[in-house]
């Protein structure tokens, strides 16, 4: 039986073992290693993202997914899920000196408060949002909520009671409140084709509960405790148990038309799409000026400057942008605390510098030594050489790659969502999460990138065509 | 006796060990037109840009209209800046800066470098380029203009702060007989306002029908004067 996991996610979920990195460890690990031997079958672990398991396992990578993954009403519209094996509830953390205050999300008006993207918890948070006026950050783990919750980059973090258990032992700082926000399950999901699979499932699960196996797997991971027995009764009852609802408690997105999908997700993409293109222009504005200063100091600058700048240069294109980025916004968290917006515009302008300054270098060194010999017998200083004669014409050299540049920036800056900016990209996986397929969202995703880029596109050609019969 | 414009004396210069130029001597009075002859690599391109200050050199000394450069130093800025008002250069292939109009090269060094309104600088340019018959080109980019227009801009440009000396080198490289002709006329003018010209050149005829005297070169030394 292949079943998909994400080991990022850590235990008591899934994880690789601290002893021996090649094995993995963890409940779900157990759960899964459980109901493939009811079937008579061996486990065999397939690596898949957390926020991509669905998807993964309606394609047929996997038989099932298991790494605690949330029974929703989305998930049980457009998949085949289990029996819940485990009940949780999503509590909120708080700093330890603001426990007084904040106890519930109503007390977060204008509040960051964190999650882990992609799952009820931050539909949960969509939803105060509009009700409370909080604000909702996204993240990728569940680590770097609290984190920075601790530090001061946000207000709070709202997650489900094991993870701030399991978080709570690690570090310290901050307080879970005992309110509980919301009740889930989680479930094991199939492709929905696989509903016969599914029963088979269902009745091991619940063998599992009766004889006790169950329990004994929550125990020796200690996430045991006194939701789980009710739980237990109402699955051997053969009582109905609800789904979590985030966002939407009228209609799920799942069950609700694609039009009637797309309909309500466009704001929240447009919006998103806005955060892109304004973030891509900032980004590409400082990149230039930053660009326009290396290569003018890799061009006249003396020996040390040269040698500092390609220095940078070569650095910043040797490594990945997405290491760059974790370095600005968690690495260096200790001494600067860049706000998230920041950090990414700051990364992705550091980054996209270097690539300008390698296309202003080669433009300014592309202008013949003519032209700069006639300017010098003039009697321009090199500084006006510089300024009248060789900037405007390298200028108009770098103009093209600049372009194709800064269409690619627009594209990069979807990388930016690992700093929790909520750009086009991020918003798009979160619809299609919620929507149980990437068809619209891609597509609409698509083409609001290609609203932004071919309009660029064509600016930049007709700017060229200017210069050539303007000069 | 008349006024010597252009002092070169014993100029020696070296391409790492390679000798270029060896011993070098010239003086240019105020209305000459002297044309440097000789065979390629004689040196004579090498003169003239290390008059103009593109090129330092190892030994001797020039001296144009009181400003002196001396072999084996490095000019100041300050001596070069001066230097640049009294000497104009139009180059072989021109170098006409290609963003800017005719009129804009012409203007652009009054402009910024002796910091000219540009009102004036662009009358005076005006009168540059109609002086020598290209005026109706004023807004015309280099690379619309003909080989013949862009030499006359070119030498608008290198006159229009009024330097005492004007170098070219090898004006006649792409003319056709015609547009020689006509060029030959243009410094013969040049030379009734008094300028002073120094030109190096491939082109014994020209040579021999415009200069008032000619220089020949060989081998990095003055071979004789006629």
């Amino acid at each position: 039986m292949r079943w998909a996991g994400d080991p990022e996610g850590g235990a008591p979920f899934v994880e690789a073992d601290p002893a021996r990195p090649d094995r993995l460890v963890g409940f779900d690990v157990e759960v899964a290693a459980l109901v493939a031997s009811g079937l008579g079958r061996a486990p065999e672990f397939v690596n898949v993202r957390f926020d991509s398991i669905d998807q993964s396992v309606a394609r047929g990578d996997a038989d099932i997914g298991f790494s605690g993954i949330e029974d929703t009403p989305a998930r049980r519209t457009t998949m085949a899920v289990t029996l819940p094996y485990y009940e949780f509830r999503e509590v909120l953390a708080v700093r330890d000196a603001d426990a007084g205050r904040y106890r519930t999300l109503a007390d977060l008006r204008g509040k960051s408060v964190a999650t882990l993207g992609g799952t009820i918890a931050y539909e949960i948070l969509l939803r105060a949002e509009q009700d409370y006026g909080i604000k909702p950050m996204s993240y990728d783990d569940d680590v770097h909520p609290y984190t920075d919750l601790v530090i001061g980059r946000v207000d709070a973090v709202l997650l489900d009671n094991v993870l701030a258990a399991r978080r709570q032992k690690a570090m310290q700082g901050f307080t879970v409140q005992p309110q509980t926000v919301a009740i889930g399950h989680y479930v094991g999901v199939m492709a929905p084709e696989n509903a016969a699979l599914r029963d088979r499932i269902n009745g091991i699960l619940l063998n599992a509960v009766r004889d006790g196996s169950l329990e004994r797997i929550l125990r020796t991971w200690s996430v045991w405790n006194d939701d789980q027995p009710s739980l237990h009764a109402k699955l051997l009852a053969g009582e109905p148990i609800q789904p979590v609802v985030g966002l939407d408690t009228s209609t799920s997105v799942a069950t609700a038309s694609r039009w009637e999908a797309a309909r309500r997700y466009l704001p929240s993409l447009l919006r998103a799409s806005v955060v892109t293109i304004v973030l891509s222009c900032l980004s590409m504005g400082l990149a230039v000026i930053i660009g326009v200063m290396i290569a003018t100091g890799r061009v006249y600058g003396g020996r040390l400057a040269k040698l500092a700048l390609t220095g940078y240069v070569e650095l910043i294109r040797g490594t990945p942008i997405l290491l760059q980025l974790f370095v600005l916004y968690y690495g260096l968290a200790e001494a600067v605390r860049l706000p998230a917006f920041a950090a990414a515009l700051l990364g992705l302008a550091l980054n996209y510098a270097a690539y300008e300054s390698e296309i202003y270098r080669s433009a300014l060194e592309a202008i013949p030594t003519g032209q700069l010999e006639a300017a010098r017998t003039l009697g321009l200083s090199e500084r006006q050489v510089l300024r009248l004669v060789r900037g405007p014409q390298a200028f108009r050299l770098a103009l093209a790659p600049m372009t194709n540049d800064f269409v690619a920036l627009l594209k990069d800056s979807s990388l930016v969502s690992v700093l929790t900016v909520l750009e086009l990209t991020k918003q798009t996986q979160i619809f299609a999460t919620n929507l149980g397929s990437w068809v619209l969202p891609g597509t609409l995703c698509a083409l609001l990138y290609l609203a932004m880029s071919l309009p660029l596109a064509w600016l930049a050609r007709w700017l060229e065509r200017q210069w050539r019969t303007l000069g | 006796m008349a006024e010597i414009v252009l002092q070169v004396e014993d100029l020696h210069l070296y391409r790492g060990a390679r000798p270029v130029l060896t011993g070098v001597s010239l003086d240019v009075e105020r209305g000459e037109l002297v044309a440097i002859m000789g065979p390629s690599g004689s040196g004579k391109t090498t003169v003239l840009r290390a008059v103009a200050g593109l090129e330092s050199f190892h030994g001797g000394r020039i001296v144009i209209d009181g400003v002196a450069l001396t072999g084996g130093t490095h000019a100041t800025k300050a001596t070069l800046r001066e230097l640049r008002r009294k000497v104009g250069m139009v180059f072989q292939f021109h170098c006409l800066f290609e963003h800017l109009t005719a009129i804009d090269n012409v203007c652009l060094a009054p402009v910024h470098a002796h910091g000219i309104a540009v009102p004036d600088a662009r009358r005076r340019g005006l009168e540059l380029l109609a002086g020598f018959g290209v005026e109706h080109r004023a807004a015309a980019l280099p690379r619309h203009l003909s080989g013949g227009e862009a030499q006359r801009v070119a030498i608008a440009r290198a006159l229009a702060v009024d330097p005492p000396l004007l170098l070219m080198d090898e004006p006649t490289a792409s003319l056709d007989p015609e547009r020689r002709a006509e060029l030959g006329a243009l410094l013969r003018q040049l030379q009734r306002q008094h300028r002073t010209l120094l030109i190096a050149t491939h082109d014994e005829d020209f040579a021999r029908e415009w200069a008032t005297r000619v220089v020949r070169m060989r081998d990095g030394r003055v071979n004789g004067t006629v």
